[in-house]
């Protein structure tokens, strides 16, 4: 007689995000949550500043989460952290992982000063910048995660965003801080490793989440996961980890990248572009894939 | 312990008696002594707190809300320029009910740049929800702060404890330094009922729809409104172990006076050397220092000031467009009053230009000259 075959569960189970949040539908911040948290465990405290999750958590007196939340000031995610670290400390708990949870508006932008001073101290937090490349909660307005080509409500499509995504993890990594990763939605295990790994150092740690928006990027909402998959497949978005910000860690190795228009296409931020503008970004990537592979080759 | 200490390390030396638990700060002339000597003592195991040396007074402010939202005792100080940028986090504690005790150098707004003293950094940030306590010696800073933790942890609103630039914040004087034991015994830790943690996950601070909203702030000014007399009974209890009292209002020679000086920080330490000179002179003078500006003591301000023939606001600050905010707030608490003296508005000493006896014995006789003010603001030592 054959074995019966099982299927081993790959992430935890447990929850602790519970359903009746206020996300859009196919929202990537909120699988980033999920996954996030059942690597943390309960024992985790949430600094959130204005994002997207400062809604979809729930309006008082609710709460979506079995963690505790400091809804913060829109640029102090890092240092209300800090600060929450040393006061759960001062009052006795010591286990507690606090966790700064941050937009990209609120990381890139409002509040780069605040995580740059955190980092710099190397308090024992957790960053994580869940990424959906615009001010999604106020609109859809162009933050400098937004990359290069895309449209938003202040970058219309006659001048849509001429410039490149600031490079957020090569900035993190320069603060020579234990531990800086990208992970993205698209990629469960590995994110849940990330933030397992992210737990075990002591000091800033850093971690760059995408989390595709179907309301902002005019997608389908079932293409998140697609979408959190290509943005990896075609190397736009690498996952890797710097360690100490010298040692690179490629998790994702590409035997062959997939095109950029496979993940272009599927977006409406991106239906405006000519064939010459795509073919710039492609070489764009192909540049920093190049450079990326050979900084992790190096070490 | 009597020791010759400067103003500034009144502060610090009230937070360590305070035994603040989280203290982060940035410097700023004129406050750089207060977080230097915290400093010291935090390295030095003499007062056992995490001191975060943060990138700005706006990451200090936000530190000190996370960890007073953890349930610690937290501490910071700054100056000017600093305490504005704090501006948004200033809602944020008050809103947050989180009592966090600061201390603020009075110090000029640029530009020009300007390190010297006045009051419009303080008194701009007047509706955010804090108290505000204005001294005028270095033993009233550090009796204040101790008494500010309590104060501010009864009700959960934050303190702010004004100092001017240089006048007080550099100025040397004795200052008794109590027993530890004697302030553990005044001020117990804080133990608030309701703090973050995972044992009792809850979210502080979310959407608030116009359903809560209202009520929040309400309860707010209800507890606002409870402060004043705590700030007495708390000053009684001090009294009782220390031997000196602080109340709302300081008064010197207000009961038989004909003219009454509303002042406060230095200024009112300088009017009473005033006071001195007018009496030689026949003049029955007295002096009224607001020592609380929020909540302002409408009560004690309306019945001593209502026994005199005149009042002579003294600010040493503006609301652009209008008067000298202490003068706003005095004429305010006289509204609806059948009668009240004639009240005088003064500006002087802006951007740490000396307020001295003369240009206060200056402002009586003018005030006592006139039957009432000759311009909506008297400008007392300008060159117009």
């Amino acid at each position: 007689m054959k074995k019966a075959k099982t299927m081993k569960l790959s992430l935890p189970p447990e929850e602790y995000m519970n359903s009746g949040h206020l996300a859009c539908q196919g929202c990537g911040a909120t699988l980033a949550m999920r996954y996030a948290l059942k690597a943390l465990g309960q024992k985790t405290a949430l600094c959130i500043p204005a994002c997207c999750w400062s809604v979809i958590d729930g309006p008082f007196p609710y709460s979506s989460l079995e963690v505790p939340i400091f809804h913060c000031a829109f640029e102090t995610a890092a240092s209300s952290a800090s600060g929450l670290k040393a006061g759960l400390e001062m009052v006795g708990d010591t286990e507690t992982t606090v966790v700064a949870w941050a937009g990209d508006g609120g990381t890139f932008d409002i509040g780069i000063q605040a995580l740059s001073g955190a980092a710099e101290r190397n308090d024992n937090i957790i960053y994580v910048c869940y990424d959906n490349e615009a001010y999604m909660n106020t609109g859809i307005q162009r933050s400098s995660a937004t990359p290069y080509g895309a449209w938003t409500t202040t970058t219309p499509v006659k001048h849509f965003k001429d410039r490149p995504k600031k490079d957020i993890v090569a900035i993190m990594a320069a603060h020579h801080i234990p531990y800086v990763a990208t992970a993205s939605v698209g990629y469960p295990e590995d994110l849940i490793k990330k933030v397992k790994k992210a737990k075990s150092f002591i000091g800033t740690k850093f971690l760059h989440i995408y989390a595709p928006c179907p309301t902002g990027w005019k997608s389908r909402p079932e293409d998140t996961v697609k979408l959190a998959r290509l943005v990896v497949q075609t190397a736009i978005f690498p996952l890797y980890e710097i360690e100490h910000g010298e040692k690179y860690i490629l998790n994702i190795k590409l035997r062959e990248k997939k095109p950029i228009n496979d993940y272009l296409r599927l977006q409406g931020r991106f239906r405006h572009l000519k064939e010459e503008e795509i073919a710039f970004m492609q070489k764009n990537v192909d540049i920093n894939w190049a450079k990326l592979l050979k900084k992790c080759e190096n070490v | 312990m009597r020791k010759v200490i400067m103003g500034n390390h009144a502060l610090s030396y009230g937070a360590m008696l305070g035994r603040a638990q989280v203290i982060a700060a940035y410097p700023i002339t004129p406050q750089t002594q207060v977080v230097e000597l915290l400093s010291e003592m935090c390295a030095n195991g003499t007062l056992k707190a995490k001191f975060i040396k943060v990138e700005s007074e706006h990451s200090a402010m936000a530190a000190c809300l996370g960890a007073s939202l953890a349930g610690a005792r937290t501490f910071t100080a700054t100056s000017a320029q600093g305490l504005t940028l704090m501006h948004e986090l200033l809602h944020w504690a008050s809103g947050g009910r989180l009592p966090v005790v600061m201390g603020n150098i009075n110090r000029a707004m640029a530009p020009g740049w300007s390190i010297w003293s006045d009051q419009n950094d303080s008194l701009s940030q007047r509706d955010t929800g804090w108290i505000q306590f204005y001294c005028s010696s270095n033993q009233e800073v550090l009796d204040t702060v101790i008494q500010a933790f309590r104060v501010s942890e009864k009700f959960h609103i934050p303190s702010m404890i004004i100092l001017d630039a240089f006048t007080l914040s550099h100025t040397y004087e004795v200052v008794d330094i109590p027993d530890q034991a004697k302030v553990d015994e005044f001020l117990p830790p804080y133990k608030p009922q309701i703090r973050l943690t995972p044992e009792e996950p809850r979210a502080f601070g979310g959407l608030t729809s116009p359903d809560h909203y209202f009520e929040l702030r309400y309860k707010l000014q209800k507890d606002m409104e409870k402060v004043p007399p705590l700030i007495e009974t708390t000053g009684k209890e001090y009294q009782n172990l220390f031997g000196r009292y602080l109340g709302l209002v300081e008064e010197y020679y207000c009961q038989d006076a004909d003219l009454i000086f509303v002042t406060s920080g230095t200024t009112g330490s300088t009017t009473k050397v005033a006071v001195d000179h007018l009496r030689q002179q026949g003049i029955k003078a007295g002096n009224l220092r607001i020592r609380v500006f929020r909540p302002f003591p409408f009560a004690t301000i309306r019945s001593i000031l209502s026994r005199a023939k005149k009042v002579a606001v003294v600010d040493r600050n503006i609301s652009y467009g209008h008067h000298g905010i202490f003068y706003q707030e005095v004429k305010s608490a006289f509204y609806g009053q059948n009668s009240h003296p004639p009240i005088f508005g003064f500006i002087t000493g802006l951007g740490g230009r000396d307020i001295t006896p003369s240009s206060l014995q200056e402002i009586a006789y003018y005030a006592l000259k006139n039957d009432k003010p000759q311009e909506e603001i008297t400008w007392i030592g300008v060159r117009k």
